[in-house]
This record gives C-alpha cells, sequence and structure tokens, in this order.
C-alpha cells in the first residue's frame, strides 16, 4: 500500500525526533537534515536504518538527502 | 617528594542506591543490592544463575533520551557517576588541557555488540546501526565522560578486568605526580548483566549458584561461600593535585597517598596463592608516601566470595602486614554491592574514601561462620576507625594476574 506523502513525512519526523530531540514539526519538505536541522553524519545514517526499516525501502548511499 | 593529590568529589549508580551518599548509607545499613532477575532470557536461555546486582536506579532516568540511545549501557552509568562526582567536586574550572580522564571498564559494550550481532543474524548487515562501535569499543566510556566535562589532557581506559578501575586511579595518581594535569576525574563501570556473561562465569565456576537467597549469596571469608555476584553500575572520583583544590577552595574528602600495579604471570584466572604479586602492589602502593604500615588501620578487601580467592588474598595480606593485620579492620562489601567487575575498584575506593572520611569502617554482610583458615578481624557492623592521621587501602585483582592496590589517608 502507498503511503502519502503527509504519512511519510510524519513518519520521518518521528524518527528524527527519536534519534535527535529535534522537534517533530521542524521536519519540514523544505529543510535539509544537515544544513537546517545540524543532523550529524552517524544520526543521519541510524536515520536512513530506521527510514528502510520502517518504509521497507532501500535509500541508496550515495544520494543527497533531503526531507 | 611527592605531590599531594586529594579527592574532592565522588559519584556513583550502584545496586545499594542512584548516587554516592544513598549507596553509602544502605551500605551502613547492611542492605543488600542482591535480586532474583525478572528478565525473559533467564528462562529464555535457562541461565544456571538466576540473580544478580541490578542498579538500583536505572542510568536512563538521569539522561535524555538520546545521550542514552547513543551510549551502551555501561557508558551510561560512567556518565552519570562522573557527572555526580564532577558537580560534587563544584564544577572544577580547570583548563582543559590540564584535565584528564582515567576511566576503566572490564568487558567494555557487551550489550551493544551482542545486540548488533543478533540484529546482523535476523536483518543483515544494511541495519546495524552506524554508532555500533564507538559505542561497544572499550574506551567508550572514558570518552563520554572526557566529551562531557572537556577534557583535552588525555582521555585513558585501564582493562585489567576485575582489577580495571583501581587501576585506572593509580594511573590518575601516576598521571597528577607528573605534573602535566591539575585534575583527573578516574572512575569505572560494568554493565554486564546479560546472558551470555552470566552463563560464561558460570560456566567457570566462578559465580555463586545459591538462586534461593540472592540477597545471602555473597558473603566473602564465610566458610559457606561459593562464588561472587555479578554487579552492574559506575563510579568516579574527582582527583587533583591540593594545590588545586585548595587555591579554589574545594572540600577535601581524603587524600590519595598512592597507587600501585604488579602482575602474578602465574595463571590466566587462578590467584597464586602465594600472594606475592599482591603483597608487592600493597607495599608499592605505600611506598610513594613514606607511610609506615602500622599507620593503615582500613582496608577495603577484594574478597569477592570466590573460595580460592579470599584466601589467596589474606595470604597476601599477612605477608605484608604479619601481626599488624589482626589490627586492621577489615571490610568486604562486595557481599552488599555484589562485584561491578570494571567499576569495583572504583566504588571500593568511594567507601575507602568515605570511611577515613567518616572514621567508620562499613560492614561486611552474610558472614554466619567465618573461615578459619581467614582469621581476619572482619567488620560486621559500622565501626569508628580511632587515630589521628590514618591510612586505609582498597584491593582488586583480575583475571589476567593483575594486581592493583591504591591507598588513602584522612584528611580531617
Amino acid at each position: 500500500m502507498a503511503l502519502s506523502q503527509a504519512e511519510v513525512l510524519s513518519g520521518l519526523a518521528e524518527i528524527v525526533n527519536e534519534e535527535t530531540g529535534i522537534a517533530a514539526d521542524a521536519v519540514q519538505l523544505d529543510k535539509s537534515f544537515t544544513d537546517d536541522l545540524d543532523i550529524d553524519s552517524i544520526s543521519m545514517m541510524t536515520i536512513v536504518v530506521n527510514a528502510e526499516d520502517k518504509f521497507g525501502v532501500k535509500i541508496p548511499q550515495t544520494k543527497k538527502l533531503r526531507t | 617528594m611527592p605531590r599531594k593529590i586529594v579527592v574532592t568529589g565522588i559519584g556513583a549508580t550502584t545496586p545499594l542506591g542512584g548516587d554516592a551518599q544513598s549507596t553509602w548509607r544502605a551500605l551502613l545499613a547492611g542492605e543488600s543490592g542482591i535480586s532474583t532477575l525478572e528478565q525473559d532470557w533467564i528462562a529464555t536461555y535457562e541461565v544456571p544463575v538466576t540473580f544478580a546486582g541490578q542498579a538500583k536506579v536505572p542510568a536512563t532516568e538521569a539522561l535524555t533520551p538520546q545521550e542514552a540511545k547513543r551510549l551502551d549501557p555501561s557508558s551510561q552509568f560512567a556518565l552519570v557517576a562522573a557527572r555526580e562526582a564532577w558537580a560534587d567536586a563544584g564544577s572544577p574550572e580547570v583548563e582543559p588541557e590540564r584535565l584528564a580522564v582515567e576511566f576503566a571498564t572490564g568487558i567494555g559494550g557487551v550489550w551493544t555488540l551482542l545486540d548488533a550481532y543478533d540484529t546482523l543474524k535476523e536483518k543483515g548487515p544494511r541495519r546495524v546501526l552506524p554508532m555500533t562501535i564507538p559505542m561497544l569499543m572499550p574506551n567508550g566510556p572514558a570518552a563520554a565522560v572526557g566529551m562531557d566535562i572537556a577534557a583535552r589532557g588525555g582521555v585513558r581506559t585501564a582493562v585489567s578486568a576485575c582489577a580495571s578501575s583501581t587501576e585506572a586511579i593509580a594511573n590518575a595518581y601516576d598521571r597528577l605526580q607528573t605534573g602535566e594535569v591539575d585534575v583527573v576525574v578516574a572512575g569505572g563501570c560494568e554493565a554486564g548483566i546479560h546472558p551470555l556473561p552470566l552463563a560464561a562465569f558460570a560456566a567457570m565456576h566462578a559465580l555463586s549458584k545459591r538462586n534461593d537467597e540472592p540477597a545471602r549469596a555473597s558473603r566473602p571469608y564465610d566458610v559457606n561461600r561459593d562464588g561472587f555476584v555479578m554487579g552492574e553500575g559506575g563510579a568516579a572520583l574527582v582527583l587533583e593535585t591540593e594545590e588545586h583544590a585548595i587555591a579554589r577552595g574545594a572540600k577535601i574528602y581524603a587524600e590519595l597517598i598512592g597507587g600501585a600495579v604488579t602482575s602474578d604471570a602465574h595463571h590466566i584466572t587462578a590467584p597464586d596463592p602465594e600472594g606475592t604479586g599482591a603483597a608487592r602492589a600493597v607495599i608499592a602502593a605505600l611506598k610513594h608516601s613514606n607511610v609506615d604500615l602500622a599507620d593503615v588501620v582500613h582496608i577495603n578487601a577484594h574478597a569477592t566470595s570466590t573460595p580460592v580467592g579470599d584466601i589467596a588474598e589474606y595470604t597476601a595480606l599477612r605477608r605484608v602486614f604479619g601481626d599488624h593485620l589482626d589490627k586492621i579492620a577489615i571490610s568486604a562489601t562486595k557481599s552488599s554491592t555484589g562485584h561491578l567487575l570494571g567499576g569495583a575498584g572504583a566504588i571500593e575506593a568511594i567507601f575507602t574514601v568515605l570511611a577515613l572520611h567518616e572514621r567508620t569502617a562499613p560492614p561486611t554482610i552474610n558472614l554466619d561462620d567465618q573461615d578459619p583458615a581467614i582469621p581476619l578481624d572482619v567488620v560486621t557492623s559500622p565501626r569508628k576507625l580511632e587515630g589521628d592521621s590514618i591510612v586505609a587501602i582498597s584491593n582488586s585483582f583480575g583475571f589476567g594476574g593483575h594486581n592493583a592496590v591504591i591507598a588513602f589517608r584522612s584528611t580531617n
């Protein structure tokens, strides 16, 4: 079943909040994980692993990640 | 003349309490921190030993969720204990380059390592979290403490099994003597109450199997002792030169007058029955400050409650002190706390410091029938320590033939 963009965003926001403590509503479509939210590389990798787990997808390691 | 080194802060989280003072009060009250384990894995793996000394207050209660997530339980204990010790010392203002950390562990991040292995087997390598290595590495606790207090004078980890954190304090003494640093946060931690270490220690018959009476299982010097009891937690001391402590008006608990490390080269797990290596460590620890053996009034013994180990330590002490040993008040505090492995030396150092500071030797519980082969004056209820300037030592010995001894002198 395909998830809506809003469902993916809120799922990601939950993962980000759990890993970093950043408020879920700060995670927005036009924000960068690293530039705007100041998430470090190790947290970023943890978020990727958890997102892959949650959404059942594979996120290529080279892709520039943005919310 | 060596520099005078003093203790200005203490912190601990143990099976007896979530901080140093509540741990000490529970110890004086003769409480046991040992209880039956209720975790599901006890039944799952049919672990033959079903009890241990679990931390009275979970470390996660004192940490943010993000801190807890990034730290192995061993490092969590380290950080909680070190923060308490640092605050207790008045959060000293010290140049970061002149502040160091000596923080030990016996096993390291065993929970992290084995959880990650489960993840690898069940979900594959892509699911192994990137923080796995920094969480499992044995220097993780020292690094976490060092980052927290911004120590840039060196962060080191002594690893010598159950002697680890006494060795860390001995190393801190040496470091302060060089004049390179003014303050060292020293301590140790362990979070080994996991089915694998329990099964492995049980396999070598090192653990007590008194499953039906957990609070009575750790019984150093008793004829019916049958092994040690695993404990968990962390403990930390702030050590600094007396000059630095006085200049900032710090309260002083006691003086650290020496520390020493020797090795047996005898057997990988058994202590040298002659106790010569342990005896050399005691003498070397006291030699730093030219203390007379007769000044020693109290010993916090290693005394893990194993049949062989308790006797070997007694032999070593008799070798050093001769007849004076009969006048020394001996406390075997693992009877209450269990054995914190890499954290044991640090919590026992705190007990030794507080015994001098409050002039009270803490009790040894569960000593119903003292082994006639170990004729020591064992303290079984809190005992006043007499004398003007009094000295106490704390012993720790570890698998690998490691002997570590530290010595303290009263200052009040």
